[in-house]
C-alpha cells in the first residue's frame, strides 16, 4: 500500500470511528458495570479495531464490525475478572416468558382511565423511568434492547455482534422487552401513576 | 395447495400479535407486511396495540440514545487514534 493511500485510509477510519463514538459508548454502557468501565471498554475496542483495520473488507460494515470487537473486548475482560466464567446469562433462559404486556395492563377496565390510557402512560413516562428500567435488566437482555431499540440494529446485525442465531436474537428481544415493560409498569405503580380521580380533578380545574 | 391463495388468506388477531414485533422492527418480508397491514386496517384492537408498541419503542429510542459523548472522552479516543496513526 502506498503511503498516501494508507494515510487516506487511516483518516477515513479515524473519522468514521469518531462518528460512531456515541453509539459505541451507548453499547458499552449496556454491557459494562460503570461509566468508567464503559469508556475503557470503548478505548480498548478502538485500539483493537485500529490494529485489525485491514480485516475490514467493506466500509459499510464498519458499525457491525466495531460492535463485534466491542462485544469481544467486554467478554474477554469479564473472563479475565472472573477466573471461572459463570454462565448466568444462559441458565434458565428457555423458561423465561415474554408474555407481560403493558398495553394489556393499561387496558384493564377497572382502572377507569380518562381518555387514552396508553398515550397518557407514554406522556408521563420519564427519562429516569426508562433508564432505571433498562439498567435493571440482566446484561444479556439489556444489550439486545440497546442494540435493537436504541441503536436500530436489524436482527441480523444484532446476531452478528452477539454471535447468536437470528432466532435466538428474536426470542431474547421478546423476553427483554417483556421484562422492560413489566419494570416500567412496576415503577409507574410505585409512583402512584394510576390516580384517575386526581386526573379528572386536574381536567376540571 | 396453491401458494397464491394461501398468501391471500387473511391473518387473525393471534397471528397478528405473533408478528407484531417483527412488523414494527421492519423484519417482515413484503407479503408478511401486507398481510399485517391489511389486518391492522380492519382490526381496531390490534391497531391500538401496534400504535402503543410503536410509540413505546420510539420513546425508548429517544430517551436512551446518546447524542454525544463527554468532551474529555472524545479527546481520549482522538489521542489514541492519533498516536496509533503516527506510529504506523
Ligand atoms: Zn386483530
Amino acid at each position: 500500500m502506498c503511503k498516501r493511500h494508507g494515510n487516506e485510509e487511516e483518516t477515513w477510519f479515524a473519522e468514521a470511528v469518531l462518528d460512531l463514538l456515541p453509539a459505541l459508548l451507548s453499547g458499552a454502557l449496556s454491557m459494562a458495570a460503570s461509566r468508567a468501565d464503559a469508556e475503557d471498554l470503548v478505548a480498548d475496542a478502538v485500539a483493537r479495531a485500529w490494529e485489525r483495520r485491514a480485516d475490514l473488507r467493506e466500509r459499510d460494515r464498519l458499525r457491525g464490525w466495531l460492535f463485534r470487537i466491542l462485544r469481544n473486548c467486554f467478554l474477554s475482560e469479564r473472563r479475565r475478572r472472573h477466573a471461572r466464567p459463570h454462565e448466568i446469562s444462559l441458565s434458565g433462559e428457555g423458561e423465561e416468558d415474554a408474555s407481560f404486556s403493558l398495553f394489556e395492563r393499561l387496558h384493564q377496565p377497572f382502572l377507569l382511565w380518562w381518555g387514552n390510557p396508553e398515550q397518557e402512560f407514554l406522556n408521563t413516562l420519564l427519562e429516569e423511568d426508562l433508564e432505571r428500567a433498562v439498567n435493571g435488566l440482566p446484561e444479556h437482555h439489556r444489550v439486545v434492547v440497546v442494540l435493537a431499540d436504541v441503536q436500530g440494529f436489524s436482527y441480523a446485525e444484532v446476531a452478528e455482534v452477539l454471535e447468536l442465531p437470528v432466532g435466538t436474537v428474536r426470542s431474547r428481544l421478546a423476553r427483554a422487552r417483556s421484562r422492560l415493560q413489566e419494570a416500567l409498569w412496576n415503577h409507574a405503580v410505585e409512583r402512584g401513576l394510576k390516580e384517575p380521580e386526581a386526573r379528572v380533578r386536574g381536567l376540571l380545574e | 395447495m396453491n401458494a397464491r391463495t394461501s398468501d391471500r388468506e387473511p391473518i387473525d388477531c393471534e397471528e397478528a400479535l405473533e408478528r407484531l414485533a417483527a412488523y414494527l422492527d421492519q423484519e417482515l418480508d413484503r407479503t408478511g407486511r401486507d398481510e399485517m397491514e391489511r389486518h391492522l386496517e380492519r382490526c381496531r384492537s390490534c391497531f391500538s396495540r401496534a400504535e402503543f408498541e410503536r410509540r413505546l419503542k420510539e420513546r425508548i429510542q429517544r430517551g436512551l440514545v446518546l447524542d454525544e459523548v463527554p468532551r474529555e472522552f472524545e479527546e481520549r479516543i482522538r489521542t489514541l487514534l492519533g498516536r496509533r496513526a503516527s506510529e504506523s
